[in-house]
């Protein structure tokens, strides 16, 4: 499968929407990203007026290159590491971007909190990439066309939402891992997961109930978060031979 | 997204959830359920809970490995319970910071009556305990002091449920309930640390307490299957990325501090 993976540190935003989910822009560095600069209008948008569509410029986020269908196969604890892998490398990507491309008028707190979650959910990718080694599933393509990163709103949504799904989606794969070992580390991650989605909420509404808004956390079905994660998901992720 | 605002044994009666499990089953075995009604269910209905309310009302005992692994997790729950309790009841706790240890305890009290359900008359009773630790600590009276007791208590108890999850491994629907009460207390956990202006994940095994330090050794772990996961982002977030497990034994060391019957 020919694909470019998704850089660190992407350099530009693409001024087009891609007209299906086949059509995926490239990323490029140096002389190409400096003219899609000069050519966008870069002025911070309020989460006011991106609301009601009174934006200069979209300031939204990419579709990037990646394999176009990729198949976990969940009759081996191999599906279920690359089902893991697949949401890191989505929680990933969504945090590089809005680290790269910071909202205007939160706090300092915002930042550092964000900066984090993106340095962790990297080393939650890096270590399954690693882990699996050749039995990883490529780099998916992702769509984060319909995300104003520019939006706080809509960010802080989001990455509650992604934090939350990836709660429920470890806590319901659990009982599909058959080597104790993976179990382990599995339960390493979902703690801190859920430790983000806490601050996250946190940060949203900082006197609520919401950084634990029940007392007994989520656990979902792998075709339930695929579905949830579907409309940031441009690949195409078949599931195998899970339970009915 | 499903967004339940209640502790689920709020507004699931057992009988209820039961009821809702076997339609189910009947459902599929008569083929008029299909994949997109099933998750609907799923989502609504935490099958760990409703499979294991159903159990302990249908008298079949859990296994001893079981039982042991609950009434570990029970003795722990009564403790973070009565020590929110008595600590909102104490007037230690400012205002703003009410609703927020409401809310915690409003959870433990769930999962001490989801526990004592699951396990029937193989219960163990709520232990007497000494929140003071023999005069150690003055929670409810320094608020200080009850933030970062909190703040220990929510950490070992992820780090408990934690060890636990191979122990449950057989037993798919504990193990799902386990992992639901899990998260909650991570939840909890990362609230009390910001709330002390700490992260709300664990870099290293630092603590700012001493006294608490056996709460968060192990935790400056960085090799996970063999690989050094300080490598990708440096050290630290490398320790913060992943949280460590506590054996029952180390738990019950910290836990035996504050219970005196």
């Amino acid at each position: 499968m020919d694909h470019e993976p998704i850089p660190e540190e992407p350099r530009a935003l693409p001024l087009q929407r891609p007209s299906g989910r086949r059509t995926f822009l490239k990323w490029t560095g140096g002389a190409a990203a400096a003219a899609l600069l000069a050519a966008c209008d870069e002025s911070p948008i309020t989460a006011e007026a991106a609301a009601d569509g009174r934006t200069g410029n979209r300031n939204r986020g990419p579709v990037t290159n990646g394999a176009d269908a990729v198949t976990l196969d969940f009759s081996s604890d191999i599906g279920v590491l690359n089902y893991a892998y697949a949401l890191e490398q989505l929680e990933a990507a969504f945090y590089i971007l809005v680290t790269d491309n910071f909202y205007s008028g939160g706090r300092q707190e915002e930042r550092d909190v964000l900066n984090d979650l993106r340095k962790h959910e990297i080393i939650h990718r890096e270590f399954f990439r690693t882990a699996l080694g050749d039995a990883a599933i490529p780099d998916l393509a992702f769509d984060f066309s319909s995300i104003n990163t520019r939006a706080r709103g809509r960010v802080l949504q989001l990455a509650q939402d992604f934090e939350d799904i990836g709660v429920s989606a470890y806590n319901g794969a659990a009982k599909l891992i058959e080597d104790t070992e993976y179990l382990v580390v599995a339960g390493k991650i979902v703690s801190v997961e859920a430790r983000h989605a806490s601050a996250i909420a946190d940060l949203r509404t900082p006197n609520g109930s919401a950084f634990a808004p029940r007392a007994f956390d989520l656990a979902r079905d792998p075709r339930e978060v695929l579905a949830l994660a579907a409309p940031f998901v441009a690949t195409q992720i078949n599931v195998v031979n899970l339970p009915a | 997204m499903n967004d339940l605002t209640k502790p689920v044994l709020d507004t699931i009666d057992p009988e209820l959830s039961a009821h809702l499990v076997s339609r189910r089953d009947a459902l599929r075995k008569s083929g008029l359920w299909t994949g997109k009604m099933a998750w609907a269910a799923a989502a609504s209905v935490p099958l760990g809970l409703a499979a294991i309310s159903r159990e302990a009302s249908a008298q079949a005992a859990p296994p001893q490995a079981v039982v042991d692994v609950l009434n570990f997790a029970l003795t722990l729950e009564y403790l973070e319970a009565e020590y929110y309790t008595l600590g909102v009841a104490s007037g230690v706790i400012p205002g703003r910071d009410k609703g927020t240890f409401t809310t915690i305890r409003n959870h433990e009290q769930a999962h001490v009556d989801f526990l004592q359900s699951a396990l029937g008359s193989a219960a163990v009773d709520k232990p007497t305990f000494d929140f003071t630790a023999g005069g150690t600590f003055d929670p409810f009276t320094n608020y200080g002091t009850f933030q970062a007791l909190a703040q220990g208590f929510e950490d070992t108890g992820v780090r408990a449920y934690k060890g636990q999850l191979p122990a449950l491994q057989p037993y798919d629907d504990v193990l799902t309930a386990a992992a639901t009460i899990h998260s909650v207390e991570a939840r909890h956990a990362s609230k009390v640390r910001r709330l002390r202006g700490k992260d709300g994940w664990i870099p290293f095994a630092m603590t700012d307490v001493p006294a608490l330090q056996p709460v968060y050794d192990g935790e400056e772990n960085l090799l996970q299957l063999g690989i050094n996961v300080g490598a990708f982002e440096g050290a630290e977030a490398g320790t913060e990325a992943f949280d460590e497990p506590l054996t029952m034994e180390a738990v019950l060391a910290i836990a035996g501090l504050f219970i005196v019957g």
